[in-house]
């Protein structure tokens, strides 16, 4: 459920230096399966989880929310890398999906690419939502979709490394206390902590709870705060609490670290949840602490449903039944159980705790969370994130001082 | 498309002289271009149109807005200027210089000696030659993604090693001063292989005679090398390194599955740095990537020209 693990992998149809044109045409010519030619009772759908064939509950509920809105699902599941791209195209074309559901920080990238309807226009309910996660699909006061489900990022520690370290997880309140822990486990023997430091979007996915957490601002990366947080990460590479693999680490690689059992504690997501239970040593989980103190909020993860602009507008009234009914309470719990994410709704995420008590947690990081668009920043925010992830790279691999590295990235981003 | 299926009609004995007289009033040159056509559609298709879009995207101003209602105003050479003052354009030229250089020098030295030694024929040559080619035969995604793994700093199989024999490790991939050597070494172990087998097939080619005299005029191993091989082999040769030049120069997927260019654009170069542009963002610049895609087209004519002209004179000489 990593959306991250799959967005980077490299297609090998777009390695060659024409890769720009040439993936470009040989996409279009692909792509089909949009709505032209499909006849009006069947309605295309385009979600970012292969990983879901034929049968599972996944296209089961399509099935199933297809036939009360009397009409057949053509659905196909892609990478979430080329979903982007594969949207993109399609309403080039001008055969968009009825439905797609897509990661939330390229909403607002579709939204300005004039490819999403707003719910002013398709009447999609979304005041169940929670607003911090809604954010996300908003742009210029308008919104774009509805969310499917969330996911976030917390600490996971080992508790038997904790235990050996002699470390009380209840002392583990700031960042003081945290890099004192961690100082503590690697006495013993033991490693600290392992995230994800990577040059890609994944890498500024998980700087951000630290750099919210010492309350800098994405529209200012070199203030003060922000360098306090890069100056944390560095810290922790420095004296070699954090292995110096974090820099090429992905969430995946960085999880594989963890499950080894050498680590205390990893910075994650809720889609490990699954494999924690696989992990075979007792683990906790902690919401990410702000500098001084508090939770820290960290950016929010997850998929929109969204419903594409057709050249048919009549074709609205239908997909919105079928979004409707992929987002009603029982659905939402059947699919956000499914995909190991928490529900966007406080009556889903009650349910889910009562079910699971182990989510809770979660549900209060989820709570707490920030869409990386969110503050209207919209398509801002790719530009911002790229500059931020090359300054924490720049930074953890020594070439660059924490303050030079986000002076030259705030430049850049100008 | 009607032609060719006329075409191969007259073969048949039985029909005689009946089809040529119906054949007379069409050309044969119809037939010819019926013959041409496809292979022509295919080459339009597949080679020129996605060149020319390649050149179309990066004289235009492409936001995803305009990309989706394709009206994205024609803006000249502005993404060149864009990408020539961009910070990265000086280091990504050096990465792209140094790094198909050294692999160039590498891979045909190795493969070249390597070649020579095989050219011995003792035993189990055959099977030691095909055990060079593994490197080969792997998909590129294994390949790079073992190397990764092996020169992982914390838990890599080659750190362990150097930490055995007392040397201090080495942040391979993520250290700035030495993630481009890391990718150059991956690359050169991926080409040796090209360069032993064509360079191997060269070798067969030079009369064994050749030898035998220059053995019979007292010439020494080496000067046999220098004075037989070497020159012989130049065609095969050139071919060989313009062929590697080409192939080295677009390198993407070895650098991007090992540092995706980092750390800090330490291993970028222009092949990883368009597709960075193009799609490695939330938000695509596809102009300025397919720019950056070009200019190494044309890096790579220049050198095909550059052959091709070589050739030529060795030809008239």
């Amino acid at each position: 459920m990593n959306s991250f693990s799959r967005r980077h992998r490299p297609t090998a149809a777009v390695l060659i230096s024409l890769a720009v044109a040439a993936g470009v045409t040989a996409c279009g010519s692909g792509s089909g399966g949009g709505t032209e030619g499909a006849d009006s009772g069947t309605y295309t759908v385009w979600d970012p989880y292969p990983q879901f064939a034929q049968g599972s509950a996944w296209t089961k509920l399509l099935d199933k929310c297809g036939t009360a809105a009397g009409v057949k699902i053509k659905r196909t599941g892609f990478d979430t890398s080329d979903l982007t791209n594969k949207a993109l195209l399609a309403a080039q074309q001008g055969n968009s999906p009825d439905i797609l559901v897509v990661d939330n920080p390229v909403v607002s990238t579709l939204a300005e690419a004039g490819v999403l309807t707003t719910t002013d226009d398709n009447k999609l309910d979304t005041s169940k939502v929670d607003p911090n996660l809604l954010a996300a699909g908003q742009s210029g006061g308008k919104t774009y979709g509805t969310p499917i489900g969330a996911n976030t990022l917390a600490l996971y520690y080992n508790k038997k490394v904790l235990k050996e370290a002699g470390v009380d997880i209840a002392s583990v309140k700031d960042w003081a206390s945290l890099t004192a822990a961690l100082e503590k486990v690697k006495k013993v023997g033991k490693k600290g902590i392992t995230f994800s430091a990577i040059g890609t979007e994944e890498g500024s996915f998980q700087f951000l709870p630290w750099f919210w957490g010492a309350d800098a601002k994405l529209t200012r990366l070199d203030s003060a705060q922000g360098e306090s947080a890069l100056a944390l990460w560095k810290g922790w590479v420095k004296s070699g609490v954090a292995p110096n693999s974090v820099l090429s680490n992905t969430q995946t690689t960085s999880w594989q670290e963890f499950a080894t059992g050498e680590y205390a504690f990893a910075e994650n997501g809720t889609w490990q949840l699954a494999n924690a239970e696989k992990a075979g040593f007792d683990y906790g989980v902690l919401p990410i602490p702000g500098a001084s103190g508090g939770s820290a909020a960290a950016p929010t993860g997850g998929e929109f449903v969204t419903l594409p602009v057709q050249d048919d507008t009549g074709r609205y009234t239908t997909a919105q039944k079928l979004a409707t009914c992929l987002t009603s309470t029982q659905n939402l719990y059947d699919t956000d159980t499914t995909l190991s994410y928490v529900a966007p709704t406080t009556e889903v995420q009650d349910k889910q705790v009562a079910a699971n008590a182990e989510l809770k947690p979660w549900v209060a990081a989820v709570k707490a969370a920030k869409g990386r668009t969110s503050d209207d920043l919209g398509t801002k925010y790719p530009k911002i994130s790229e500059q931020m992830w090359k300054a924490v790279q720049s930074a953890l691999s020594g070439s660059k001082s924490p303050k030079d590295a986000l002076t030259d990235a705030q430049s850049a981003v100008k | 498309m009607t032609q060719t299926t006329q075409v191969p009609r007259p073969r048949t004995d039985s029909e005689g002289a009946a089809p040529e007289t119906r054949r007379r009033p069409a050309s044969p040159q119809w037939a010819a271009w019926a013959f041409l056509a496809p292979v022509t559609l295919y080459l339009l298709l597949f080679y020129a149109y996605p060149l020319y879009r390649n050149i179309d995207l990066s004289l235009r101003h492409y936001t995803v807005r305009s990309f989706v209602r394709g009206d994205a105003p024609f803006t000249g050479l502005d993404n060149y200027r864009k990408i020539f003052d961009d910070p990265t354009f000086a280091p990504a030229l050096l990465h792209t210089v140094v790094f198909t250089a050294v692999c160039l020098v590498f891979q045909y030295a190795i493969g070249l000696a390597l070649a020579v030694f095989f050219h011995q024929n003792f035993r189990l040559s055959a099977t030691l030659r095909a055990l060079f080619l593994v490197p080969w035969l792997l998909p590129l995604i294994v390949s790079a993604s073992t190397w990764s793994w092996m020169l992982n700093s914390d838990s890599g199989i080659v750190n362990a090693v150097l930490h055995a024999v007392g040397i201090a490790p080495v942040n391979w991939l993520t250290s700035p001063s030495w993630s481009l050597t890391s990718v150059i070494i991956a690359n050169i172990w991926i080409g040796v292989p090209f360069n032993l087998v064509v360079l191997h097939s060269g070798l067969q080619s030079i009369p064994t005679s050749l030898y035998e005299a220059a053995a019979l005029d007292g010439a020494n191993a080496w000067q046999r090398f220098w004075r037989i091989t070497f020159p012989l082999l130049r065609p095969v040769s050139a071919i060989t390194l313009l062929l590697g030049l080409v192939y080295t120069l677009k390198v993407f997927d070895i650098i991007w599955i090992m540092t995706k260019g980092g750390p800090a654009d330490s291993s970028t170069t222009f092949a990883t740095w368009s597709y960075q542009l193009g799609f490695g963002n939330l938000l695509p610049a596809f102009g300025p990537g397919a720019a950056v895609g070009n200019l190494l087209v044309l890096a790579a004519l220049v050198f095909g020209l550059v052959y091709v002209r070589a050739q030529r004179k060795q030809a008239l000489s």
